[in-house]
Parts: C-alpha cells; sequence; structure tokens
C-alpha cells in the first residue's frame, strides 16, 4: 500500500489552552453512535464548543480568525482517556492535519500515527509563545518539519520532538502498518504456534 | 539476570522488528465490541481481508445497551443499528459472540475473566482503554483504536513500542473500610494522570497478594487513568484457583501443562524494574475525586483545594477550571455536598464482590429521598449470581434500582444518563468533563461502599461512619 509521505505540515494554527483534555471532550460519547467515522468533524470539541441549544460558544475552534487552522496547540497529556480513534477522526475530519502539544496520552498518539496525523511535543514556554503569535497574528503560517523536528513560524523556530519510531513511519509513507503486518504471516503463524496456547 | 513478566510476554509475542524500529507484537486474545469495532470492520471490507484467527475472537456488547429492560427492539435506532451490525459482523466472519440471548453478555472486561478467556501470559486487545483489567491475570492487555482493531483482525498482531516498567508496591494493611477502589484512586492522585506515561505498570506488594482476583481486576482497570499503557499483578495460586473449570480453561492434563507455563510467566524475584515506587496501605483513606481528571483525588477528610495555594500556574489553571466545572469552593469540605445520583457499576467496580460488599452494610437503610440510586451488574452471569444470593432484593429493599447489564452510567451511550448539572456519586473510572452523559453532569468517583453511603445520607459521606465499619469489621 503506497501512503503519502508526511514530511512536513504547514498552516494556520489554533490553540486550545489546557492540560489532561480528554477523548470524551474531544469527541462526547454519545456522538460515537455510529457505524461509520463520517460527518465526525462536525462534532469535534461539540461540548465546550456548543451551548446546549446548539448556538456557539465563545471557544477558540468557533473563532473565525482560527477557522482555517491545520495545526492544533494545546497544552500536557493531550488526548487522554478512552481509546475511542474516534477523536483523532474527528480531528481530521474537522480539517486539522497536526498537533503540537506539550505531551501525548499514548494510545490517542498511537492512533493518531496510524492515521497519518503527526503529533509532536514542545516545552511549555515553546508552546506558549507559538500561542501568543498565533493569538496576535492569526495568518501566521506554522510549518512543523517532521524531518528536522522543528516548527517554524514567521522568523522565528523551535525544536519539538516525535518519537523515531513514528517520524520514520511518517517519512517513509508507512504510517498505516497494515501492508508490513499482512507481510510477517509466515512469521506470525510461527510465533503463533510457539506460544503454546493459541491452536484450535 | 531476572525478567519482568512484561519483558517475558512482549518477548514470547514479538514476531519481528519492524521497518520503523517498532515490534510486530501476536496478540492471543482479542476482545471486540460494538463501539469500536464497526469501522475496522468495514475497512477488512474493503481491503477484502478475512480475520486471520477467527477462534481467538470474541464479541460482546456492552456499551449501548439499555439497562432497564434489555428486550428488542430497543428504543433508539442508533442503539439498534450498532448492534444489529456487531451480529452480522461476527456472523460474517466466523467470531463467537456473547449475544444478548446468550446468558454470558456483559461488559466486555467483565465477560473475559469470567470465561476463563483471559489468561496469565498472554497478550489480549480490545478497543477500549480499561483492557488492562485483565492484567490482573497476568496478561499483558492493551486498548487499542479502530484502526488497530483491524490490524488484530486481519493479522492477528498489531504494531507496538515496548514499554518501561514500573514496579508499585502496596504493603500493610487497608483499613476498615478501605477498597480496591480506594488504592487505585490513591496511586492515580500520588502519581499522576500522566506519571504512566511510557510504563506498565506492576502492582504488588502484600495488599496485592492479599486481594481477590476481582479487587486486582479493579486496580488494573484504572491503569489508563494512571496514563500507564497496561497494568498486571503476577499470577499466582488464586489466580490459577479463579480461572479452574472456567468455559474456555484447559482440563485435565492440558490443564496442569498450562498452570506450568503460567507461573513462569511471573516476574523473576531479581528482575529489573525502570522504576519502583512503594505505598504504605495505612496511609490510604476512602478517597473520592473532587475534580474533572481522575488524579483529582483525595482522602474523604480532605477540604477542596485552593488554586492559590498550586504550585505552577498550569496547576494553578488546572484546579480553577476544574473547580469551576464542578461548582466547589477552595476550603470546603467536600463531605456533606448533596449529591443527586448515585451509581454502582462498570467494569471497574461492577462485579459480584462489589455488590455483596455494599448488600452487607445497606440493609435495613433507605435511600435518601431525591437521589436516584442504580445498582448495574457487570454481566448478565453477575446478575444471575447476585439475584441467587437475593442481593438484588436488598438494594431494591433500600431503594436502588436493580438494573441489567451493561456499560450504563459510566459513559452513557445508553439511556443511563445524568441530566443537567446533576451531581453523581459513582463506582466507574472517569470524572471527565460530560462523561456521565450531560454536557454539564458532574462525577465523583469512589469506591461502591462510598457511593451506597453518599445515597443513603443524600449527601458526600464518609462509608466508615455512615455503616460504622469498623465494628463490623471487629465482628
Amino acid at each position: 500500500m503506497s501512503l503519502e509521505k508526511i514530511t512536513q505540515v504547514t498552516g494556520r494554527g489554533v490553540y486550545v489552552p489546557g492540560s489532561d483534555i480528554d477523548t470524551d471532550r474531544i469527541i462526547p460519547a454519545r456522538f460515537m453512535k455510529c457505524v461509520t467515522f463520517d460527518g465526525l468533524g462536525e462534532f469535534f470539541f461539540y461540548d465546550v464548543r456548543k451551548h446546549e441549544d446548539g448556538t456557539d460558544k465563545p471557544h477558540p475552534l468557533n473563532d473565525p480568525r482560527f477557522a482555517e487552522a491545520k495545526v492544533l496547540l494545546s497544552g500536557a497529556n493531550f488526548g487522554c482517556g478512552s481509546s475511542r480513534e474516534h477523536a483523532p477522526q474527528a480531528l481530521y475530519r474537522y480539517g486539522l492535519r497536526a498537533v503540537i502539544a506539550e505531551s501525548f496520552a499514548e494510545i490517542f498518539f498511537g492512533n493518531c500515527v496510524t492515521l497519518g496525523i503527526p503529533c509532536v511535543t514542545a516545552t511549555t514556554a515553546d508552546v506558549q509563545k507559538l500561542a501568543a503569535i498565533i493569538e496576535a497574528h492569526p495568518e501566521t503560517e506554522v510549518r512543523i518539519d517532521v524531518d528536522k523536528c522543528r516548527v517554524f513560524f514567521g522568523d522565528q523556530n523551535f525544536t519539538v520532538h516525535i518519537p523515531d519510531t513514528a517520524r520514520d513511519a511518517l517519512l517513509a509513507g508507512q504510517w498505516d502498518p497494515i501492508a508490513e503486518l499482512l507481510e510477517g504471516e509466515s512469521a506470525v503463524a510461527k510465533t503463533a504456534d510457539a506460544v503454546g496456547y493459541m491452536a484450535r | 539476570m531476572g525478567h519482568t513478566l512484561f519483558e517475558k510476554v512482549w518477548n514470547a509475542h514479538s514476531v519481528r522488528k519492524l521497518s520503523n524500529g517498532q515490534s510486530q507484537l501476536l496478540i492471543g486474545t482479542h476482545l471486540i465490541h460494538e463501539v469500536t469495532s464497526p469501522q475496522a470492520f468495514g475497512m477488512m471490507r474493503d481491503l477484502g481481508l478475512k480475520v486471520k484467527f477467527p477462534h481467538r475472537t470474541f464479541a460482546t456488547v456492552d456499551h449501548i445497551v439499555p439497562t432497564d429492560s434489555q428486550v428488542e427492539p430497543f428504543a433508539d435506532p442508533l442503539a439498534a443499528e450498532m448492534i444489529r451490525q456487531l451480529r452480522k459482523n461476527a456472523e460474517d466472519f466466523g467470531i463467537t459472540y456473547f449475544d444478548l440471548s446468550s446468558g454470558r453478555q456483559g461488559i466486555v472486561h467483565v465477560v473475559g475473566p469470567e470465561q476463563g478467556i483471559t489468561q496469565p501470559g498472554t497478550t489480549i486487545a480490545c478497543g477500549d482503554s480499561h483492557t488492562a483489567t485483565h492484567g490482573a491475570f497476568g496478561a499483558i492487555a492493551f486498548g487499542i483504536g479502530t484502526t488497530q482493531v483491524r490490524d488484530v483482525l486481519a493479522t492477528q498482531t498489531m504494531a507496538m513500542s515496548k514499554a518501561k516498567v514500573r514496579r508499585i508496591n502496596v504493603d500493610g494493611r487497608l483499613l476498615p473500610g478501605v477498597y480496591a477502589k480506594d488504592v487505585i484512586l490513591h496511586i492515580i492522585a500520588q502519581l499522576g494522570a500522566k506519571g504512566g506515561i511510557g510504563y506498565a505498570y506492576e502492582y504488588g506488594g502484600e495488599v496485592m497478594d492479599r486481594f481477590s482476583m476481582e479487587e486486582r481486576m479493579t486496580v488494573c482497570n484504572m491503569s489508563i487513568e494512571g496514563g500507564a499503557r497496561c497494568g498486571y499483578v503476577n499470577p499466582d495460586q488464586k489466580t490459577f484457583d479463579y480461572l479452574k473449570g472456567r468455559p474456555y480453561c484447559p482440563t485435565g492434563a492440558a490443564w496442569d501443562a498450562a498452570v506450568e507455563r503460567w507461573k513462569s510467566f511471573a516476574s523473576d524475584a531479581e528482575a529489573k524494574y525502570d522504576d519502583v515506587i512503594n505505598i504504605r496501605a495505612e496511609d490510604i483513606a476512602p478517597t473520592v475525586t473532587w475534580g474533572i481528571s481522575p488524579d483529582q483525588g483525595f482522602s474523604i477528610d480532605s477540604t477542596i483545594p485552593d488554586p492559590a495555594a498550586a504550585k505552577t500556574p498550569a496547576e494553578q489553571e488546572s484546579i480553577r477550571e476544574a473547580l469551576a466545572y464542578m461548582k466547589l469552593k477552595p476550603g470546603t469540605p467536600l463531605k456533606g455536598t448533596k449529591i443527586d445520583v448515585a451509581f454502582i457499576g462498570s467494569c471497574t467496580n461492577g462485579r459480584l464482590s462489589d455488590f455483596r460488599e455494599v448488600a452487607k452494610y445497606i440493609q435495613g437503610r433507605q435511600v435518601a429521598p431525591g437521589v436516584k440510586a442504580i445498582a448495574v451488574p457487570g454481566s448478565q452471569i453477575v446478575a444471575v449470581l447476585a439475584i441467587k444470593e437475593g442481593l438484588d432484593k436488598v438494594f431494591r429493599d433500600a431503594g436502588f434500582e436493580w438494573r441489567e447489564a451493561g456499560c450504563s452510567m459510566c459513559l452513557a451511550m445508553n439511556p443511563d444518563k445524568l441530566i443537567g448539572d446533576q451531581l453523581c456519586a459513582s463506582s466507574s473510572n472517569r470524572n471527565f468533563k460530560g462523561r456521565q452523559g450531560s454536557p454539564t453532569g458532574r462525577t465523583l468517583l469512589m469506591s461502591p461502599l462510598m457511593v451506597a453511603a453518599a445515597a443513603i445520607m443524600g449527601s458526600v459521606a464518609d462509608a466508615r461512619e455512615v455503616f460504622d465499619v469498623e465494628a463490623a469489621a471487629m465482628a
């Protein structure tokens, strides 16, 4: 399976502050009563974006200045809680293509990589610096260079971190591992035999 | 040099290195449910793939099932469509499915152990973050996303990076009225919701050794709330005794061989850990959360923290956000705060021993007027066993609604939901904003007995006082 090699993501940014933002907040459970991921973008961060009557609350994702954003910026432990892939699916379908945060919960991070969404970590100070620029100049183009592990904006830049395994998978266009996993078929059979409990 | 159980299980199930440096890891058992699997089966059909090991794949329906009555048709057409899809997928792909009519349906993390599907020294995956529950048996059990569900369906493997191992010792003796739930809430409050990132948690020590299998499941269940990728307890005689005779366990000579194999996976005495944490059992009190993250918890005697006293601006902001949402005031006790709803159930605390323990104390007591109290068994088998012991009657006589099996108000994908900003004393695992079905609903996590105490007093209470637990323990 040939996939796009994801070397960089370029676009406007939007800052959703806070730490421990969980996947229930990213996509409330009631919107998971579905059998496809289509249409989930509409419910991205629904309860913090919308009043119960469906009208907008003040929220960065409702601010027209950030409507075109491709890069989400947030705090520590982003995506914690439920393993629901509906969260990164909603994020992607909302139009975002990458996340910069102080840290990520592991299942969310893994789900994002599998969908080709780079998640990179930055220091609190760098997140704050970029957040301030985005607030002052929403039109600023933010470029995440996955290869060099740097984020560029205006005339500034800072280092970000992404584990080598995720970086390599994105750069090589192998972020969806299914093809490689299928290739391992004979080795899988051997291991399944060896563990001793998987016979029919 | 010795090895941990995690390393041994990991090594036994490692198929090969992938090009990005991750491992292709064999998954011995795949558990699926209706919420996170339909899209995975859709991808399987799109790619023309078959389920690789259908006999190692087990399905049940839990999240969307109504608990007032499991009789179909469901009032909610979306829920009906999800169960229809699961039935079709199980049939099309040849997967064992514990349907509503099977007598074995329930929360996937209750069903696996109950059926003896969950076994030591194995790897388990499920599209649900509370899969760590199965670690209580010395299995390495991962919660995964839907694309990974597809990977496991199609290849019985997934791409994983190896975790570090943190040993958490809980030694000493728990005080009366302190339960497994308090132990894990205490651990999470101490180490933080992100403290476990990058780690597998190995729980051990005198308290874990003494714990029943169901208590071990309660602890392992909430590993993810502490940020850990999985959590486990080394298998011992209790593990084997629990499993013996269960439907999916081997019998005869195969049983003896299995026990020998299972024993070999336990961490070696000289195993090296990446980190070790020691907790004194006597330091753990009945523990309750006051905020919107599972690490925002404290002893029932504490007062609500003041954001002004926080060490960092980020922490200050977290406390402020939590208190604004929870409508709680710094410096005031949580004890005495009026509650609206009491929920006993979930994959954390919906097992027979949870209902038995509460039933011991609520006889002759009444749920306070105005409090909606529901008790939801974790599986149809838990329900049958509880009813056989008359526990349903004890709960009903005390003013609880006794329901049918499902995830229910833990995440409110079925009709059991909070309304408006109701405050719920809950034996579940998450206190996130909106978690229990209302965008402004509020959750206080605690042990089942603490939920019962709150239900009876109509407000957050110390179960030790409400039920005179110490006297009961002496007797």
